[in-house]
């Protein structure tokens, strides 16, 4: 398989400051809200909305388009400037964000923002969604694919496990999971609240094809999801090793940002370093 | 139609399948209760639209919804317990607040569960579904009204339903020319004295009291509110007006279901005493179902003591 262009991983990446960007941006104003989970899946969402998937911004609830599922609700910022950057909507809703009659949601509501294939936030609950989303489109004769976002805090919900084995059970191979591993949740280090790890060979004993990568190089991200394509009979989980808070380095790997949302201040100097990031 | 005393899971079965002979999109899911839910039958005649999950309730609520969300129309089922306790959340989170087309149809609720007990017998599910947004919630009498219901929240309705189902057989109880209606209470007759409004298996054991205090010159009338949410409240308005003790009857407990539902409305556009027969604040056990009845106080001699003491 024809590896990812160079010039194509420097667009994504230029696409992923912008996501970043608005990310910071959405989140001061709101002054509450997930930066850290937001963040450290950036890379992912973008690789995913910009290049993999399709989708029609025009046409959100076109029958052939692939889906995207985000398990880890909480990283709704990420998804709504995914959204917006997209097309789905007007770039200015950002400023809405978790406001009284904003169709942004603190967590993302699927019968307020098109685009939003469910609501989620509540964790546990998005894998076995994407699941059923899989068997309807196999049932369909459709090629359209399924993509699940979850946390690494996320995978201590039991639910989680049922769906992997679910998943498995019914050789869901156009689905494709990723774990956004940055090793933080709210109250610390994973494996000091509950040890999550081995987390590569747990999906592997669970009948997934699994590929471990660095969550923040985007054409490793790239190539893994075209592999995944490949794959027949499974499931594929790329297990992504990443960092809370990327980009900024104030933030990164910084606990106390999982839920907490920047200051002016913080945001200011944010998008300086995001602006000389590369140059 | 209605001649034959038969079990609503049994009459579900039936339904489910000719369901999935008509329509395409009919999806079932099942948590390795089949062969006692009766979906078994649809997953024999249609097995790539049967999925079996396994023990596993959370994640058949999430599958189904992602079903639903591609245009299947999922019926998900295993014991009411599990059902609507289990996946309480996923129920919640995910089928309500996103009002999805997902239909919930539950067996062996209650306590005629029988031999299994405590843990197997939900009397509280009726609670905890009327709670949620978006949820309507039906209890059917009979086998006759279960074909219906099942095909009308079908063909008739989209959104979700919570459909409460029994284990053991019950008497036929619904004429031949009802019809249901999602909403709609069937009267069998108004009671001067008074009326019983019942759900589910109550409703025989309301008919076969009204029968003995009618010889005792009491004029009970019955009301069948096969529909708990969203209640008839005008049917409840004609009965609690029409007589002088109203009471209802239901195999759940008397706190959060039928009971809760009636009186919660009447308290605020009619209050008038509502005598409630159901489960006391407390957990089942394990005997016959005929065996519980009488000691949970289901009977019908025990709803004609009820209503001779509160008209006294």
């Amino acid at each position: 398989m024809a590896k990812v262009s160079q010039a194509t991983v420097i667009e994504l990446k230029e696409k992923a400051k912008e996501l970043r960007k608005e990310i910071l941006k959405m989140l001061t104003t709101a002054q509450s809200g997930h930066t850290g989970g937001s963040l450290s899946a950036a890379d992912i969402v973008t690789a995913l909305y910009f290049h993999k998937m399709r989708h029609n911004p025009k046409d959100p609830k076109w029958r052939e388009r692939d889906r995207f599922i985000l398990s880890k609700g909480h990283a709704a910022p990420l998804l709504y400037a995914a959204l917006a950057l997209s097309g789905y909507f007007s770039k200015s809703l950002m400023k809405t964000l978790r406001k009284l009659g904003s169709p942004l949601q603190g967590h993302p509501c699927s019968r307020t923002l098109p685009g939003v294939e469910i609501s989620t936030g509540s964790l546990g609950q998005g894998l076995s969604i994407a699941n059923g989303i899989a068997a309807g489109l196999k049932l369909d004769g459709l090629g359209s694919r399924v993509y699940c976002l979850l946390g690494d805090g996320e995978i201590q919900e039991g639910q989680v496990w049922e769906a992997a084995m679910t998943a498995a059970h019914y050789k869901l191979d156009n689905l494709c999971a990723f774990v956004d591993n940055n090793g933080l949740q709210i109250d610390g280090h994973c494996c000091d609240v509950m040890y999550i790890e081995p987390i590569v060979k747990k999906w592997e004993a669970f009948g997934w094809n699994v590929f471990d990568i660095n969550g923040h190089d985007m054409a490793a991200i790239v190539n893994a999801l075209d592999q995944a394509e490949t794959v027949r009979d499974k499931p594929t989980m790329i297990v992504a090793r990443t960092v809370k808070g990327k980009g900024i380095s104030f933030f990164e790997g910084k606990v106390q940002y999982h839920g907490m949302a920047p200051t002016p201040e913080e945001l200011k100097k944010a998008l300086k370093e995001l602006d000389e990031d590369g140059k | 139609m209605a001649n034959k005393s038969m079990a609503t899971r049994d009459a579900y079965g039936e339904a489910l399948l000719e369901l999935g002979k008509r329509r395409l999109d009919i999806v079932v899911l099942d948590a390795d209760l089949s062969g006692s839910t009766k979906t078994g039958k649809f997953g024999k005649a249609f097995p790539e639209r049967f999925f079996n999950i396994g023990v596993a309730e959370q994640d058949m609520i999430g599958m189904a919804s992602g079903l639903s969300l591609t245009g299947k129309l999922p019926f998900a089922s295993t014991f009411a317990v599990f059902e609507t306790g289990r996946a309480w959340e996923q129920i919640r989170q995910t089928v309500c607040y996103s009002n999805l087309n997902v239909k919930l149809v539950a067996t062996h609720s209650g306590i005629t569960v029988g031999e299994d007990g405590a843990s197997h017998q939900a009397v509280e599910d009726i609670a905890l579904m009327r709670v949620l947004p978006n949820m309507t919630v039906i209890v059917p009498s009979d086998g006759y009204e279960t074909t219906q219901v099942i095909n009308t929240i079908a063909d008739e309705y989209f959104g979700p339903v919570y459909v409460r189902l029994g284990r053991s057989k019950v008497p036929s109880v619904m004429p031949e020319r009802y019809r249901f209606k999602i909403g709609k209470a069937h009267v069998f007759n108004m009671g001067k004295d008074a009326n019983i409004i019942a759900a589910g298996i109550m409703v025989s054991m309301a008919i076969a009291a009204a029968e003995i205090l009618k010889k005792n010159g009491i004029d009970t009338g019955v009301i069948n509110m096969s529909t708990i949410k969203p209640l008839d409240t005008k049917t409840l308005l004609k009965a609690a007006k029409s007589c002088r003790v109203l009471v209802t009857a239901e195999e759940h407990s008397v706190i959060g279901g039928l009971g809760s539902a009636v009186s919660e409305f009447l308290s605020e556009h009619y209050p008038v005493p509502v005598v409630k027969i159901g489960i006391r604040d407390e957990f089942g056990c394990s005997g016959s179902s005929e065996e519980l009845l009488k000691f949970y106080g289901l009977t019908p001699d025990k709803i004609v003591k009820t209503i001779k003491k509160a008209l006294k």
